[in-house]
């Protein structure tokens, strides 16, 4: 991959380009970085649940929180949030209470979506935080409708989209991307390029030597920015969600960063990349860094006060879905249909009889 | 009433729907200004504009993906694939993503899209422009799955399709675009989804059959009553969730049953409703439920003939049902 033009904000020193700065208020500093931390103890969390056995599974996104919260901070009420599974930080900062997050990892009775999917398939449609789905990129063109909806319906509002390295080689991001062109529609496409798509790295990915060119082929503006700078990535996002709520078509941004773990709770990274690459990107952590600039600003005092309410609020969040009921039987037979049909009905007469 | 081509008819409940209700949109290739390969969409995009009548690029997973986010925000999108044999690039936004969306989400999100596709054989249009896939969709928890046979049944139940709150896969029997007649009740007209409607009725064998079939069903009739044999003909119209309640009916009085459709025949809706049978009306049968069916090959272009199942091969079931 080449170095194309590459937006920061957080510079070296701590402190913050005033040329790109967003000139967030000091509360909203403070609130991406309560989030990023909450995001990485989730994380934390989730992972010993799994490697325990009380959860089967999980994704996590240690590495990437600047992206997914700088994003998640972009969104305005009445904006779609259309997210990748790896992506929970994005509805975490736009509201969806950290209570529903853990309650659909645990999937019992506080899970909203009532134990159907796997953890990291959230979703409130409260915030317009669509439904996961874990075929890759899928989702991009649902993006693309909701944004054709609210354009005939003249709402001022932008949608946002997010998704990995390895969704740009998927015929859904084509679709999407085009379509959006076509129609110039209030799409943005937030790429989190985290160097890898499960073991495959990006350059085999792509020929292209960025991602954000393939932005031009759809007559799409595409930029670059530093994924692992909280206040870059709200940057970007914020200008292209600004363009997209005027009217002014769709972005794709193209975000570099990297994941720290494994792809998911399934796999092992060393098999793939070594320690050293592993450990040069752990240098540039994107809460570490965020950390020196608040400190720099004399607005975060004590990072460990921070943590500890975190992983308090998370152990509380635990606890309260691990103590809900599971998910009744009856259940599974409903939601497949708007009403239970013949033979839906059958199935789960015969299977609650225990005759099935 | 007047009398119509199903096409005609295809085309007025899409009229009438989109006149009633202002979130009814149609999108796919070549709807708008020329009004659909098969000309279904033919004037709608002057009437009701190029915005609700949307001519998209050249891509299903696009068409399928964009009528699910349409549909998510709460309108109503009947979206065209050019033939059922173009459907499979959005196979995957069809099962795992408009056919999941409710349930995945506990009912926050539905995708209430109408796909609708031109099915079947019989036009010398081979392999790609031929087959039957309905079994896909049938397999698929969540989506309901319809074929008309007469241009009534077309506009009653696309405008039901449109009205309801489930994705539906609407596969259109193309034959009968154009070779088929019948009266239409003007304006709003439904026809309720997941019930079948019986063709012929009749009392020594049932026989099932829809889309391009149900003509081939009424021929073979004909040809059996002349023979004496009474033939009791039901056309599902909703494949899925299907109308087992007047099939079960139909046999228990009948006692036979034969089950006649153009896809393959292994795996195909057939042997599912051959199943449901032998469950439910066992001590009523007289014969072995039969098939009359596609073969189990690719479409074939030259010998589409006797691919297709024709009267004569239908009748040959009825007999051996009789006789057995």
């Amino acid at each position: 991959m080449t170095d194309a033009e590459i937006l920061s904000v957080l510079r070296p020193d701590g402190t913050a380009d005033p040329a790109h700065d967003p000139g967030l208020p000091d509360a909203e500093l403070l609130s991406l970085y309560r989030h990023m931390v909450l995001l990485r103890t989730v994380d934390e969390k989730a992972i010993t649940l799994q490697r325990s056995g009380r959860i089967a599974f999980f994704v996590p996104s240690t590495g990437q929180e600047a992206c997914s919260i700088g994003a998640g901070h972009a969104v305005r009420e009445g904006d779609w949030i259309f997210p990748a599974y790896r992506d929970h930080g994005v509805g975490l900062m736009r509201g969806y209470p950290l209570a529903s997050l853990i309650g659909q990892i645990v999937g019992h009775a506080t899970d909203a979506t009532r134990g159907r999917q796997m953890p990291n398939h959230w979703c409130d449609r409260s915030i317009r935080l669509v439904s996961v789905s874990s075929p890759v990129a899928t989702q991009l063109p649902h993006a693309v409708g909701a944004a054709y909806a609210a354009k005939v319906r003249g709402e001022r509002v932008a949608v946002l989209t997010t998704f990995g390295d390895g969704g740009t080689s998927t015929g859904d991001f084509h679709a999407a991307m085009n379509f959006t062109g076509v129609f110039r529609l209030p799409v943005v496409f937030f790429c989190e390029n985290n160097r890898y798509a499960i073991s495959h790295p990006v350059e085999r990915q792509t020929a292209a030597g960025t991602l954000s060119e393939k932005a031009a082929a759809y007559g799409l503006p595409g930029v670059r920015v530093d994924g692992n700078d909280v206040l870059a990535v709200r940057k970007v996002v914020g200008d292209a969600m600004d363009r997209a709520r005027a009217a002014e078509g769709g972005t794709l941004i193209e975000a570099l960063t990297y994941r720290i773990g494994g792809h998911s709770t399934s796999d092992d990274p060393t098999v793939y990349r070594s320690e050293e690459e592993v450990a040069a990107w752990r240098a540039k952590d994107p809460i570490r860094r965020f950390a020196a600039f608040l400190k720099g600003r004399s607005l975060l005092e004590d990072p460990a006060a921070v943590e500890a309410e975190a992983k308090e609020e998370v152990r509380r969040a635990v606890e309260e879905a691990e103590g809900a009921p599971p998910v009744p039987l009856s259940s599974m037979f409903e939601d497949v249909y708007a009403e239970i049909p013949w033979h839906l009905a059958e199935q789960r007469d015969s299977l609650l009889s225990g005759k099935g | 009433m007047a009398e119509v081509t199903l096409i005609k008819a295809i085309n007025d409940a899409l009229a009438t729907e989109m006149a009633r209700d202002p979130s009814v949109f149609v999108l796919g290739e070549d709807v708008g200004c020329c009004g659909g390969v098969f000309r279904a969409t033919e004037g709608l995009s002057r009437r009701f504009g190029p915005e609700r009548v949307i001519d998209t690029p050249l891509n299903e997973v696009g068409i399928v993906g964009m009528a699910i986010g349409m549909a998510m925000s709460g309108l109503r999108p009947v979206a065209e694939i050019e033939f059922s044999d173009f459907i499979y690039p959005a196979f995957d936004q069809i099962v795992s993503e408009m056919a999941k969306m409710r349930y995945r989400s506990a009912g926050q999100f539905t995708a209430a899209v109408v796909l609708r596709a031109p099915s079947g054989g019989g036009i010398r249009g081979g392999h790609y422009h031929s087959q039957s896939p309905e079994a896909y969709y049938i397999h698929t928890a969540g989506l309901v799955v319809v074929m008309p046979s007469t241009p009534a049944d077309a506009k009653g139940l696309l405008s039901s399709a449109i009205r309801g709150e489930d994705p539906v896969i609407f596969l259109e029997p193309k034959l009968l675009y154009r070779t088929v007649k019948g009266e239409v009740p003007e304006g709003e007209y439904l026809v309720p989804l997941g019930k079948g409607r019986i063709v012929r009725p009749g009392s020594d064998v049932t026989l099932i059959a829809w889309g391009g079939m149900v003509p081939v069903a009424e021929k073979t009739g004909a040809v059996a009553a002349k023979e004496g044999v009474d033939v009791e003909i039901i056309d599902p119209r909703t494949l899925w969730p299907l109308d087992i309640a007047m099939i079960e009916a139909s046999v228990n009085r009948t006692g036979r049953a034969v089950v006649l459709h153009e896809a393959p025949r292994t795996c195909g809706f057939g042997a599912e409703i051959s199943a449901l049978i032998q469950e439910r009306c066992f001590l009523h049968l007289k014969a072995p439920v039969a098939r009359v069916t596609g073969f189990d090959t690719p479409f074939p272009y030259a010998l589409e003939k006797s691919y297709l199942p024709d009267p004569e091969r239908t009748l040959r079931a009825i007999h051996a049902s009789m006789d057995f």
